[in-house]
């Protein structure tokens, strides 16, 4: 470990009297939420001198406005509206990610799986979640349904793409499927034992960028909701120019999609215990 | 060769491990342009240990994927035990120059995987598994995964891999090539101990001139363009051996024999290349 980086960041740890040198003595937990402090303290700074150069903070609610309105929020039933939310992005993904490892496993394992099924979803894949509130509405009897099939939109892709790109690179690994074919494997052993682990990496992080879309596309799907949702508030809020709820639902969404993501990554992690990762510095 | 095989029938009761390559020819690349191997031709007695040693680029590799059913001859045939050699199957263990333990399996996963696939009943499995752990003091790393083992630990773990099936051959490709040099000693050593033992015919591909000498009843020189059996040496030291056995002259006079058939070859591996 004599990288630069490394040697940089141990020279600064020696120096304990500086500034940085403390930021690098604080553990983990420390330096994030000392990210935390600086995020929201400089962007309150920024309010209170109005700072205007090409972004313009002047109008922008400050975080103690934000945490007034968050306040407001949850004293009063805030439950129905994060449920309303939590269960349209779980039924969305849940749905996003069985069809999405299910199909990605056929389209990397057969060619003619490929060539039947890659073009329409290549075709439909950079179309954004807004763009699809029209047909939504047309396609599902009911409003729920139709926001349910957003949030879909928004986690399939990821978790498709992943997993054709970790079952292609596994079954093109030579080695590991001659490793089961000279013990004898039959089709369904490599698969099972060697082509679904080898993908499963590839799954994993497919599944975590999938849950964090999901919520991404959540103010989206519920600009067709009629009352409840926190994404429903912040499109309400906006049209009603009440902004502090806007940027607290915009922080709740980022919030929970964050926590939801980690708990996706966790529990991935937990079926991978033949994995350790171990970053600089770490 | 032929008091090889009178050997191998007269001290043991080999019955499997006869391998046989009749004209063996591959050619890869376009419209089967370039010649790999040009009609290869040797046969393999139950229980011996052959190696087959040449420059890089001479085919070696090629004819032991050709035995495993990874590569599938333009021409010729392979012969286990009588049998044509068209797929690869688990009666052709076979050892990876690079670590090919599967990360996801433990030690004890990887080595069982094989008897798994046979549907051997758990208990027989977990009972064998220990065994060959066991052979070759790998038992207490056995809920290890591949990356918390050093190289020699993997390598060994691959051996019984491939041997827990009582293959009719195991096929080594440069096995110990990635590992220190006390460690590749060891676990030279090693399987020849192993090998005493188990009796299985061994087919093993190296460029070290001193492991083919202290490994194998013969050994078989390959030369370059394109790759064809160019000598066919006789070792006739005596066994069990010794690593130290690598100083004596009869060791060293039979290396010289072997390392001049073989820089001819790697001279004009250079030329053309």
């Amino acid at each position: 470990m004599t990288s630069p980086a490394s040697k940089l960041n141990s020279d600064l740890s020696q120096d304990s009297s500086s500034l940085f040198g403390r930021i690098f003595r604080l553990n983990k937990l420390g330096r994030r939420i000392l990210s935390l402090v600086i995020f929201f303290g400089v962007w309150q700074f920024l309010c209170a001198i109005k700072f205007q150069f090409l972004i313009n903070f002047g109008f922008l609610p400050t975080p103690v406005e934000v945490v007034q309105a968050t306040w407001d929020f949850f004293t009063s039933d805030p439950w129905v509206h994060l449920r309303s939310s939590i269960i349209r992005v779980l039924l969305g993904y849940a749905i996003a990610a069985v069809l999405g490892i299910i199909l990605g496993i056929v389209i990397g394992t057969w060619q003619k799986a490929d060539d039947l099924l890659s073009p329409p979803l290549e075709l439909l894949r950079p179309i954004p979640a807004v763009a699809w509130i029209p047909l939504a509405i047309l396609m599902f009897p009911t409003a729920e349904a139709g926001m349910i099939f957003i949030t879909f939109v928004g986690g399939f892709f990821p978790v498709l793409i992943s997993t054709i790109k970790g079952v292609e690179s596994t079954l093109n690994d030579t080695v590991l499927i001659r490793v089961g074919q000279c013990l004898g494997a039959k089709s369904w052993h490599i698969f099972q034992d060697i082509v679904i682990p080898g993908a499963l990496p590839s799954i994993a992080s497919g599944l975590v960028i999938g849950m964090g879309n999901a919520w991404f596309c959540l103010v989206t799907a519920e600009i067709l909701a009629g009352r409840y949702g926190v994404g429903y508030i912040t499109w309400e809020s906006y049209v009603t120019s009440n902004y502090p709820p806007i940027v607290m639902g915009m922080l709740l969404i980022g919030l929970m999609g964050a926590l939801s993501s980690w708990v996706v990554s966790r529990l991935t992690a937990a079926l991978m215990p033949w994995r350790t990762i171990k970053k600089q510095g770490a | 060769m032929q008091d090889i095989a009178v050997q191998a029938q007269a001290s043991t009761q080999i019955t499997y491990g006869l391998v046989e390559v009749r004209d063996l020819t591959v050619r890869f690349g376009d419209r089967q342009k370039t010649t790999i191997l040009d009609k290869i031709n040797f046969t393999v007695e139950p229980g011996s240990f052959v190696c087959l040693l040449g420059p890089s680029g001479c085919g070696k590799s090629t004819v032991l994927n050709s035995i495993a059913g990874f590569v599938n001859p333009t021409d010729g045939a392979i012969l286990v035990d009588k049998q044509a050699v068209t797929k690869p199957g688990a009666d052709r263990g076979f050892v990876f120059q690079q670590y090919s333990l599967l990360p996801w399996k433990t030690t004890f996963q990887n080595v069982e995987f094989g008897l798994r696939i046979k549907g051997i009943p758990k208990a027989k499995r977990r009972e064998l598994v220990g065994e060959y752990l066991n052979r070759v003091g790998l038992y207490n790393r056995r809920d290890s995964y591949p990356h918390q083992l050093s190289g020699g630990m993997k390598q060994r773990a691959s051996i019984v891999r491939a041997l827990i099936n009582s293959p009719s051959v195991l096929l080594m490709d440069e096995p110990f090539s990635a590992l220190d040099a006390q460690t590749r000693h060891m676990m030279q050593e090693l399987l020849m101990e192993i090998w005493h033992e188990f009796k299985t015919t061994v087919i093993f591909v190296t460029h070290d001139i001193e492991e083919a000498v202290f490994l194998g009843d013969r050994i078989l020189v390959m030369g370059v363009n394109p790759g064809h059996i160019k000598e066919d040496i006789v070792i006739d030291l005596q066994r069990p051996r010794h690593i130290d056995d690598t100083l004596t002259p009869e060791f060293i006079q039979i290396s010289r024999r072997v390392l001049a058939t073989i820089r001819e070859e790697t001279l004009r591996s250079m030329e053309s290349s």
